[in-house]
């Protein structure tokens, strides 16, 4: 592999890192103040992806259609949260993992009754699949885009997380849920904010996905949501920070692999999974995460 | 006597067949320091969590400052003014020990998520003044120097310290503190009955607080209600309460039957 396309994967790796990072922030923030891991969160993905190209199929302009799929995505996210998960509170644990992928199977199988399963091409704009040519590098504009983008969003919620009295809220109801009411603090509407945050990211990281890999269907929040969850595990799922490396480092892996093994290829979701498994041998807690009962984020 | 700032009528609390509280009052003025004492057992705690939302009481109602609370929400009654503190303190591990006490001030932030967002005068203006705020506050408690320290990095006098505090900074007019003392030595003991004097006098509080060490609750009670078994034995000060028959029986009891 020569330079050029080393720098040329390292880009590639760096987009497709973006997403995953985006998609793992979701997962991690809902287990951080739920210690639900919400196998749903993935077709959340999707929801945004579908409600951008529904709402371009009806007319709107590209940046409107992607509000559309960004808001659908929060009002999805929340409500799966109010009708399933806040019932469910006090119940055992399990029972809200087993809600969670039950949501996971219902919105996969509500798109694809109400638009079938065909992979339908993403309406991406030109500007946002241009080639620019740098020298030898041979860069679609999302490669520039989608990094930017993402490193722009992730410091925002670092700062909420950090700076805000939302952030406050819900770092400290990732430890104890009971005491947060005592503070006079709206607990679910706390939760809310998590799930809408966690949402949104979602949706643009499918908005990229669907930008690059230029189809969707209504399955395509499985494999990666699974791999965004894997790079959530990866970091230490509960910690923000820890999802945004395991996304970047599932990203530059996979890309890289099949960069050095074309013959292997196809066995590149396969490698995320490996790789995941040989992290966690070794250290159990993910990258970043600490022992289960201490803080999180 | 004027109308109490809290009142407790005839509250009963049943777990299934066992029954934490039987048809217990109580009332509490405005500016005392009232006293709940028992042995383990007598349904102090299970009071606590009836007057701040966490139970509903099975029977009976609880008046909060003229207004009726029972089966009142947590966060609702903290807002109408009612702090509490944990018998096994509960901060929020790993945050600071300012962070701790600026969640208490959460809902006197009067900022949007918008403001937030755009980052409008409005918030910085919060931010600055509620955080200047929680350092007085840290001040008055003495543990202003701990500020950045982490909360379980303190030790075990000052992480009640920082407890109260917490609770002080959701502005209330009724403390509910679970057995404050517990866990320290007499020498923090004494340090943290001035500091409750003081709080109460700067910040005009009424406290009911449950206690089992006798020397702090003379120290600090001008009347107090003995609990057994879920009942009110006695209402009075702590002078009278130790030469009470009834209260002597209910501690020591199990001697005369030993």
């Amino acid at each position: 592999m020569d330079f050029t396309t080393f720098l040329q994967q390292m880009i590639n790796g760096f987009s497709l890192g973006s997403m995953y990072a985006l998609i793992a922030i979701g997962y991690t923030m809902v287990y951080g103040v739920l210690r639900l891991i919400n196998f749903a969160h993935g077709d959340i993905m999707m929801v945004g992806a579908f409600l951008v190209y529904l709402a371009h199929a009806a007319g709107l302009s590209f940046p409107a259609a992607v509000l559309v799929g960004v808001l659908g995505a929060i009002l999805v996210g929340v409500l799966t949260d109010k009708v399933a998960y806040k019932p469910l509170r006090e119940a055992p644990k399990i029972s809200l993992l087993i809600t969670a992928i039950g949501i996971s199977f219902f919105l996969e199988n509500l798109f694809n009754v109400l638009f079938g399963g065909v992979p339908r091409a993403f309406p991406a704009p030109d500007y946002l699949t241009q080639v620019i040519h740098i020298g030898k590098l041979y860069l679609p504009t999302t490669a520039l885009v989608i990094p930017v983008v993402t490193l722009l969003i992730l410091a925002g919620v670092l700062w909420v997380l950090y700076r805000t009295k939302y952030g406050m809220a819900i770092r400290a109801l990732a430890f104890d849920i009971p005491t947060v009411k005592l503070m006079g603090i709206n607990a679910d509407g706390i939760i809310s904010l998590v799930f809408a945050l966690g949402s949104a990211l979602a949706a643009v990281g499918g908005i990229f996905y669907a930008i690059s890999y230029p189809s969707i269907d209504p399955l395509m929040g499985i494999i990666v949501g699974l791999k965004a969850f894997a790079a959530a595990v990866l970091g230490g799922i509960g910690s923000v920070t820890g999802a945004v490396l395991g996304g970047f480092i599932l990203g530059f892996t996979e890309i890289l692999v099949v960069a050095a093994f074309p013959d292997l290829g196809g066995y590149k979701d396969a490698f995320a999974f490996f790789f995941l498994i040989l992290v966690l041998l070794f250290r159990p807690t993910g990258i970043m995460g600490e022992d289960l009962e201490r803080g999180r984020f | 006597m004027s109308q109490p700032i809290l009142s407790v009528e005839n509250v009963t609390m049943r777990f299934g067949g066992v029954t934490a509280i039987d048809h217990l009052s109580f009332a509490v003025q405005k500016g005392e320091i009232y006293g709940l004492i028992g042995p383990n057992g007598a349904g102090k705690t299970t009071i606590f969590n009836n007057i701040t939302g966490n139970y509903i009481p099975t029977e009976g109602r609880i008046v909060f400052d003229g207004k009726e609370i029972t089966g009142t929400k947590p966060n609702k009654v903290v807002d109408l003014g009612i702090a509490r503190t944990f018998q096994n303190i509960r901060l929020f591990k790993s945050m600071s020990v300012l962070e701790n006490v600026l969640i208490g001030y959460h809902n006197r932030m009067h900022y949007t998520y918008f403001e937030a967002i755009f980052r409008l005068p409005r918030y910085w203006g919060y931010e600055k003044r509620i955080k200047a705020r929680a350092m007085e506050l840290l001040e008055e408690f003495g543990i202003a120097d701990l500020a950045d320290t982490e909360a379980t990095a303190l030790s075990y006098g000052n992480q009640r310290k920082v407890e109260i505090a917490r609770a002080v900074a959701t502005d209330p007019k009724l403390l509910l503190l679970d057995e404050p003392a517990a866990g320290m030595n007499p020498s923090e003991t004494e340090d943290l009955s001035i500091i409750i004097h003081k709080i109460k006098k700067d910040f005009d509080l009424t406290i009911l607080l449950i206690e089992h060490d006798m020397k702090f609750v003379n120290n600090m009670c001008d009347r107090l209600t003995v609990l057994d078994y879920g009942e009110n034995i006695f209402v009075g000060t702590p002078a009278d309460a130790i030469v009470d028959e009834k209260v002597i029986t209910a501690y020591l009891g199990e001697f005369k039957h030993a």
